[in-house]
């Protein structure tokens, strides 16, 4: 475990309201870099609401988020106006993530998803493409983009499904090639939502492997949410647990399994996660 | 059926394979659906017809022209309408091209409905074979490129291209302006093989055609533009001598193909792909087998225990 290392993603009271509804509410949580951070709580607690307020995708209510030292969303507050980067941006600068509920480009091969997303490492104009000739700047990148793909096909064990539609693989590997989309882009923090959901037993001993290999080979910091208990007890340096959209603790994965907050919370609103995690 | 009749249907395939090349990436590439290309077309034929009957401008720099005009009525569209979801940026070109014809039926310097006459007599085979051949170049090297497959993924999923870093309002906006540039130079295509244009010839009914003519070769395929505006420029000259019931068969045949072909005639693929079919064939077949094996794996060990 890495920890005491410099703050990559910080939220600092984080609130989003969406009606009458406060889907996340006063939330505050700091991630050191290197570490794998645990997000759970019970269904509608407020977690892929928080990957979408992390993601620009929402903006926030109230409160602040920094990634880097930098803000990347602050809600209105008197006497100032809310601050909202676009999701692009927010990704450009290395926030990447994976869905709950799968997005890939469905129609495209495995290849192509991850093709695609490599293009950060490269930037050649609109117009070069338009000379397609041994030696110029077009070409070379374009040829690095295409090792660049393979060479994550291979890491995430896909390369022998590369020309497959991508809608046509089961469902544990596409989440993997959701994964090696998102590493596409070079990300400092990585979201996974739910990655190991449908996946058996033996499928998520893999991938947590792999998330932990992931994490060392790119200096990567990982965020991740799921309701698998023996993952997250296994994978994460430490974890910090939603109810109601309210913080509820956070600590080791030892410190979060004894609070008697949490057990109840589990307990009240879904039986058996935790303890399915202590089996 | 005389070689004269026959080049004048391949001259007007050439100037509708403008639009459509157009249209194939804004519809069948970036997945945005326009009904007001003739509008685009429409602006690039008053310009480059201006251009040359009005102004006395040789023939090539005012076609640009009218490819440049409609390129920038295009920025000023989509900097207007493309942060609008799918459905209502479609519905706004509607109503861009109606906008676009009204305007000029009620403009006296461009003679109103009459529209401008006296055009030269510009566009030949050679023309619009230039024009076709180098345009359908331009895009291949596009789509094939970084800039292309943003564009794509856009039409796959918007949300997660934006996750993956692409400036999709940055990418649609290229598409659209691109777009109406080739719409505009078919236009000026047009203008300069009639030799007189007006406001009628750029009804929503066109915009509709080129639409279908996507659709029909199948969206995300330029090949399957070029054959689809062949395919559906020639019928109905074909059947000329059938009158009104031309256009029953027309429709009919429309419906058929996309009965047969739901994704259209090349269905998303492109000529060249079809060599490596055989072998893409197989590789699926292998991981699916692959992917089976390994379920059927799987649903042992779930029963074992
Ligand atoms: N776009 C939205 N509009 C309105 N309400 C929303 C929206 N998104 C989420 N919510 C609500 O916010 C609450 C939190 O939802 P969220 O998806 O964040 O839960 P979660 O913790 O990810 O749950 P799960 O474990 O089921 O994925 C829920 O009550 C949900 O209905
Ligand atoms: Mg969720």
């Amino acid at each position: 475990m890495k920890s005491g290392g410099k703050e990559v993603l910080k939220l600092e009271h984080a609130t989003k309201q969406f009606g009458g509804l406060t889907a996340v509410d006063d939330v505050t949580f700091t991630i050191r870099e290197g570490e794998i951070f645990g997000l759970i709580g019970p269904n509608g607690a407020g977690k892929t609401t928080i990957f979408n307020l992390i993601n620009g995708v929402y903006a926030l209510s109230g409160g602040k988020i920094l990634f880097d030292g930098k803000t990347i969303a602050e809600g209105a507050a008197e006497g100032r106006k809310a601050l909202q980067l676009k999701p692009f941006q927010i990704a450009q600068m290395g926030i990447t993530r994976t869905f709950q509920n799968i997005r890939l480009f469905k129609n495209l091969s495995v290849y192509d998803n991850v093709l695609i997303a490599c293009h950060r490492s490269a930037n050649y104009s609109l117009f070069e493409p338009l000379l397609r000739l041994k030696g110029t700047r077009f070409s070379k990148q374009e040829k690095a983009l295409k090792h660049k793909a393979e060479d994550l096909l291979d890491l995430m064990g896909l390369t022998f499904y590369r020309d497959v539609i991508s809608v046509n693989l089961p469902y544990g590997l596409q989440r993997k090639l959701e994964i090696a989309r998102a590493l596409a882009l070079d990300p400092k923090l990585l979201l996974l939502d739910e990655p190991a959901a449908g996946m058996n037993p033996e499928e998520t001993d893999s991938l947590m492997q792999m998330i932990r290999s992931i994490r060392d080979k790119f200096d990567l910091t990982v965020l991740i949410i799921e309701h698998h208990m023996d993952l997250i007890m296994g994978v994460c340096d430490r974890i910090h647990v939603l109810n109601f959209g309210k913080s509820l603790a956070e600590g080791t994965p030892s410190q979060v399994q004894s609070s008697p907050a949490v057990i109840e919370a589990y307990l009240g609103a879904q039986d058996g996660c935790v303890k399915e995690g202590e089996r | 059926m005389s070689w004269y009749y026959i080049e004048g249907i391949l001259i007007q395939c050439g100037y509708v394979l403008m639009v459509v090349l157009g249209l194939s990436l804004l519809t069948g590439f970036a997945g945005l659906f326009s009904f007001g290309h003739a509008g685009f077309m429409a602006i690039g034929a008053y310009m480059a017809a201006i251009g040359t009957a009005k102004w006395g401008l040789p023939f090539f720099p005012a076609l640009l022209m009218g490819g440049a005009a409609a390129g920038v009525v295009g920025a000023g569209l989509g900097s207007m309408t493309l942060n609008l979801k799918g459905d209502y940026f479609c519905i706004a070109t509607l109503g861009f091209g109606e906008a676009v014809r009204l305007i000029l039926e009620n403009w006296e310097y461009v003679g109103g409905a009459r529209g401008v006459s006296g055009i030269p007599w510009e566009t030949n085979l050679n023309s619009v074979l230039i024009a076709c051949v180098v345009g359908t170049l331009a895009l291949m090297a596009l789509i094939r490129s970084r800039h292309g497959r943003n564009i794509i993924a856009i039409r796959e999923d918007e949300l997660a291209a934006q996750m993956s870093g692409i400036n999709t309002f940055r990418y649609k906006m290229i598409a659209l302006i691109i777009s109406a540039v080739y719409a505009g130079i078919g236009g000026g295509l047009l203008a300069h093989y009639m030799t007189y244009i007006q406001p009628k010839m750029f009804q929503m009914v066109k915009s509709t055609e080129y639409t279908i003519i996507v659709i029909f070769g199948g969206m995300g395929s330029v090949t399957g533009s070029i054959i689809g505006t062949l395919i559906l420029t020639f019928l109905p000259e074909m059947l000329r001598s059938l009158d009104n019931w031309r256009l029953v068969i027309y429709g009919l045949a429309v419906i058929f193909i996309m009965v047969i072909r739901p994704r259209g005639l090349m269905g998303g693929m492109e000529l060249s792909d079809i060599f490596r079919l055989p072998a893409r064939r197989r590789a699926a077949r292998m991981a699916a087998e692959r992917i089976k094996s390994m379920e059927d794996a799987g649903a042992g060990k779930e029963a074992q225990r």
